[in-house]
């Protein structure tokens, strides 16, 4: 074969195309999980678009031994079960790469790449012959094709085995077909194929004490430990998952044993300026609410987002990004929502964001979240993207400490009134910018206040003044200073060596970062690095900068977001800061990054070359 | 424009409520609207009811949007928490902090621009939900804060003070409450307060959506010839379908009506609304017949006030979500969290 094939142990990536409906999830998930359970580590992605019944969509393993969690770009081995998109995805298959698919009706050659391995299988008449029922068929082929890649792949069919039996639980009438099905697949491979291929899963230990699991649902139930009571959220994907989480959780892990009553409301709202009110109007209340959203939702918000900073109501809004602006790309990633969280809503805004790597970061920034908002009564926006929330993830263990006790910031008590304490709603009692609220209803005559987005005075009297405008937004600014000790400070690694060069990075691009780091270093370059994990920024981003001759800002979006925002908000010239933008609404890769980081420091190095002589 | 506030002489001689209270502690700052708003009345009749049921006002929560309207919640129980939200969104932060404490009674104040143009929405959804809270629409026909646009509720073919005429077909929104499911229903006039201050009463003890539609002329930009929302054109066209007067489960009072037909409506939490009947045939439990009613009329020029509609069975939000009978807001960390041994057991799910 020109080019040669493809021969690697647990380091590859394989490609499933399938149709819409067809069943298939689950079959493909289950293959991801059997190489996890064989403990190897895997990276799947969801790659759908925007569609229903019917139309393409595709799962991506990327079978990682080393633990790369990021997307790899490139595609080893297709299992092609999709006609529609037949020949597009026998384009994407590397040189020597390995092609799956029904061999039932013969295609022509033509059809067929000659630098690549062609398995034909004949799936669907192994199916027909088996099975009469049209349903049947169609999902027991996608078992069946798990099984031939089992044989394939050398994988141990016992562990998938095991898989169907936790699959069904419950349902166990399902366990025994399922099981015959697989093995159908595999029999027919071992008897008709040259098993195994050159890709194979070999038994590892790389897995450790990890979990697998979406950012959404990590997120969804950081929202549960973290204590909220009130979620009103309105569908749009990528989110949605998120509230069917934590609706899940919750029915699971917060209903009276007892009475059967539920120590939370959900509510689907009517739409996003509905969601949000309700979240405000329980915040404002007392009760820990939030919404899940993305970015057109975002944009509906805007008036309301300014008015929960202004009159400073705590709000947590999950924000699962994906490709805009407008409809954009619905089912693809980016990180294009910075700057309208950041600042969203007319006037001079400036909101609390997040950016979770992961979804061990977005279970601790989800309940995290509540405490900043009830500190800083203020919204708090989770930065999450489609590519953290939407797909599985191998992650750390969540963990939750038992004596951790909920910060509900400066609420001031009935007893505190009773005592004579001066109350002003608007009062810089400590000089952090931080003034005391009461929830409503809590003392006869003390404490109570007016709410309202219109310019008020320290004791939240309605005035027009200039002077109590400006000593109130000035007052706001010190509480967003407060906010940059408490919220999670960027992490900082240094390259080996001493190097001028930094690069700063967030949320969902951190696995692959972290692989470009290694390609990068081993071209023989270094670079420092630091990821931001919060807005607003920590000092130590200003020092980061100024002890590099030049930081490379790498980022999902097509303008640089977080690069203005460092530019705005630190002072930095902008210079100073070479963006890396990968922007097409697939994950960013690592190839990607240390290419453009790679070629920037290239010609770098011939510049200097060429200045020296 | 500040805030002003009013002196509070307690006259020994005012007239106490059970709880003590004098009429002085159901107010709030004095009034920035023109002189003779529509909306100090509606102010005037809400602080009446609030004193006559005797309510601890810190136990009220009283939300409004944006508008002339939306301003009055300053002027009255200002002893209670109020939040003056966006415009047309009331309804879904009162949703919010209902969900979020269920034992504190929730006033809603909107106006005609507030609830039937920009938050048209919010109020349909509201209703239907089954929130439990008074919601008070100021009705004037117009947008009176932003000078006298007209609003969605303004008649088609009235007259604007500038002379343009109405072409657009008018929102009624007693009409919409009931076909969106509200439980309570009823329609007033601003200058009428005995009619009005036991419908806001009944409404306030009413264990669901209670939705009231208050006309409530607008001096400035709509209280001339032409208009239908002005003071002359509704004490003109006013079809009233009862009086009532509440009987609270907490503070019963003789009722004595000897002339015409009374009706004794006891509500879910036990307080009872006698009714006397001017309509003979009004049939107040009939949600079908109440729209047809209305609309009748409507096409006759007449505007039906009283007490509308009231189901037997009135809905509430926590009832369907099966929500704890403890607010929400006061559940801790150890009602709240399930703790890192649960955790454990669903990391162990995950692998
Ligand atoms: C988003 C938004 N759009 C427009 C306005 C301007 N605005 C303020 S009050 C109002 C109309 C109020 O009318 P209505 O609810 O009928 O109250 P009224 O003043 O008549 O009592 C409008 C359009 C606003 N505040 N916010
Ligand atoms: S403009 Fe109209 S609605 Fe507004 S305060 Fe004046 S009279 Fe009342």
């Amino acid at each position: 074969m020109p080019g040669g094939t493809i021969s690697s142990v647990n380091d590859f990536v394989i490609r499933f195309a399938n149709v819409n409906g067809s069943g298939s999830a689950s079959a493909n998930e289950m293959f991801a999980r059997a190489v996890m359970r064989m403990g190897v580590p895997v990276s799947p992605r969801n790659i759908f678009p925007s569609n229903i019944q019917g139309l393409p969509t595709w799962y991506e393993v990327r079978v990682t031994e080393a633990g790369h969690l990021g997307a790899r770009g490139g595609v080893d081995f297709m299992v092609a079960m999709n006609p529609q998109t037949f020949d597009k995805d026998i384009a994407g298959i590397e040189p020597g790469g390995y092609l799956l698919y029904d061999s039932t009706k013969p295609l022509p050659q033509s059809k067929f790449r000659d630098d690549i391995n062609v398995i034909g299988v004949p799936l669907t008449a192994i199916c027909n012959k088996e099975y009469t029922d049209p349903r049947q068929r169609q999902l027991f082929k996608n078992i069946i094709y798990l099984g031939v890649l089992s044989a394939l792949l050398d994988m141990d069919a016992k562990v998938i085995e095991t898989l169907i039996g936790e699959q069904y639980k419950g349902k166990d009438k399902l366990i025994g077909p399922n099981v015959h099905a697989l093995h159908l697949g595999r029999d027919w491979a071992l008897e008709n194929l040259k098993c195994p291929i050159g890709l194979r899963v070999r038994a590892s230990d790389k897995v450790g004490d990890r979990i697998f699991i979406e950012g959404n649902s990590a997120a969804a139930l950081g929202a549960v430990y973290g204590g909220a009571t009130v979620c009103a959220w309105y569908p749009i994907t990528p989110s949605s998952s998120l509230a069917d989480a934590f609706t899940r959780y919750c029915a699971k892990l917060r209903v009276d044993k007892d009475t059967g009553e539920a120590k939370y409301a959900i509510i689907q709202a009517e739409d996003e300026l509905a969601s949000i009110g309700m979240v405000i109007g329980a915040s404002w209340n007392g009760a820990r609410a939030f919404t899940a959203t993305s970015g057109p939702g975002i944009s509906l918000m805007q008036e309301f987002c300014g008015l929960a900073y202004f009159a400073e109501v705590p709000a947590v809004i999950f924000d699962v990004q994906r490709g805009g602006p407008s409809t954009g790309m619905p089912t693809r990633t980016q990180q294009s929502d910075l700057l309208i969280c950041a600042y969203a809503s007319h006037g001079d805004t400036k909101h609390i964001l997040l950016f979770p790597e992961d979804p061990h970061e977005a279970f601790e920034f989800g309940a995290l979240s509540f405490d900043l908002a009830d500190r800083l009564q203020t919204p708090i926006f989770v930065m999450l993207d489609l590519d953290i929330g939407m797909n599985h993830r191998l992650c750390a263990p969540l963990t939750w400490d038992d004596t951790r006790q909920y910060d509900r910031g400066k609420v001031m008590t009935y007893e505190e009134l009773e005592a004579g304490t001066d109350f002003g709603r608007y009062l810089d009692v400590h000089g952090d910018g931080i003034p005391y609220r009461t929830y409503p209803g809590t003392h006869p005559t003390r404490g109570s206040f007016f709410t309202r987005g219109s310019t008020r005075d320290r004791y939240a009297r309605y005035t027009e003044e200039g002077g109590p405008y400006v000593d109130n937004v000035m007052r706001l600014l010190r509480k967003f200073e407060s906010a940059k000790d408490i919220v999670p400070r960027p992490l900082i690694a240094n390259a080996e060596q001493q190097t001028k060069y930094g690069v700063i990075y967030y949320g969902s691009t951190s696995p692959a970062m972290d692989e470009a780091i290694e390609l990068i270093e081993a071209k023989g370059h270094r670079l420092d690095r630091m990821r931001i994990r919060s807005f607003p920024f920590h000092s130590s981003v200003n020092s980061f900068v100024a002890d590099h001759d030049f930081v490379y800002v790498v980022e999902q979006n097509r303008d640089g977001q977080l690069r203005s925002l460092i530019v705005n908000e630190c002072g930095i010239d902008p210079v100073r800061l070479v963006p890396i933008l990968h922007f097409d609404g697939t994950p960013i890769t690592a190839r990607f990054i240390a290419k453009a980081i790679g070629d920037h420091l290239d010609q770098l190095k011939v510049k200097r070359k060429q200045a020296a002589s | 424009m500040t805030y002003i506030a009013k002196p509070k002489f307690h006259h020994p001689a005012l007239p106490k409520n059970d709880l003590g209270y004098t009429h002085r502690d159901y107010e709030g700052t004095i009034s920035t609207l023109c002189a003779g708003c529509g909306h100090d009345s509606i102010t005037a009749s809400i602080i009446e009811a609030c004193f006559e049921l005797s309510i601890e006002p810190h136990r009220v929560a009283k939300i409004s949007g944006i508008g002339c309207s939306s301003k009055t919640p300053t002027y009255f129980l200002g002893n209670s928490h109020g939040f003056n939200s966006v415009h047309g969104r009331m309804p879904s932060v009162l949703t919010g902090a209902n969900l979020a404490n269920r034992d504190l009674i929730y006033l809603g104040v909107s106006g005609d621009g507030d609830s039937a143009s920009i938050g048209f929405g919010q109020f349909a959804h509201v209703m239907r939900r089954g929130v439990n809270m008074t919601y008070i629409v100021e009705n004037n026909g117009v947008y009176g804060l932003t000078k006298g646009q007209f609003s969605a509720t303004a008649d088609r073919g009235s007259k604007s003070k500038r002379g343009v005429i109405n072409t657009d077909n008018s929102i009624d929104l007693a009409a919409m409450a009931l076909q969106l499911g509200a439980t309570f229903v009823a329609r007033s006039f601003s200058g009428d307060k005995k009619q009005l201050v036991p419908i806001i009463k009944a409404a306030i003890e009413h264990q669901g959506a209670a939705f009231l539609d208050v006309i409530s002329p607008c001096v400035a930009f709509n209280n001339h010839a032409g208009s239908t929302k002005s003071f002359d054109y509704v004490r003109e066209h006013n079809e009233a379908v009862n009086r009532l007067d509440v009987i609270s489960a907490r503070a019963p009072i003789a009722v004595d009506y000897p002339e015409g037909t009374v009706q004794i409506v006891e509500q879910h939490d036990g307080s009872k609304l006698a009714l006397r009947k001017l309509g003979a045939d009004y049939e107040i439990h009939d949600r079908y017949a109440a729209m047809n009613f209305l609309q009748k009329h409507a096409s006759e020029g007449q505007i039906v006030t009283g007490v509308l509609y009231i189901a037997d069975e009135p809905q509430d939000l926590h009832t369907s979500l099966k929500t704890v009978q403890m607010p929400l807001n006061a559940l801790g960390e150890k009602e709240l969290c399930p703790g890192s041994a649960a955790l454990d057991r669903i990391n162990a799910g995950l692998r």
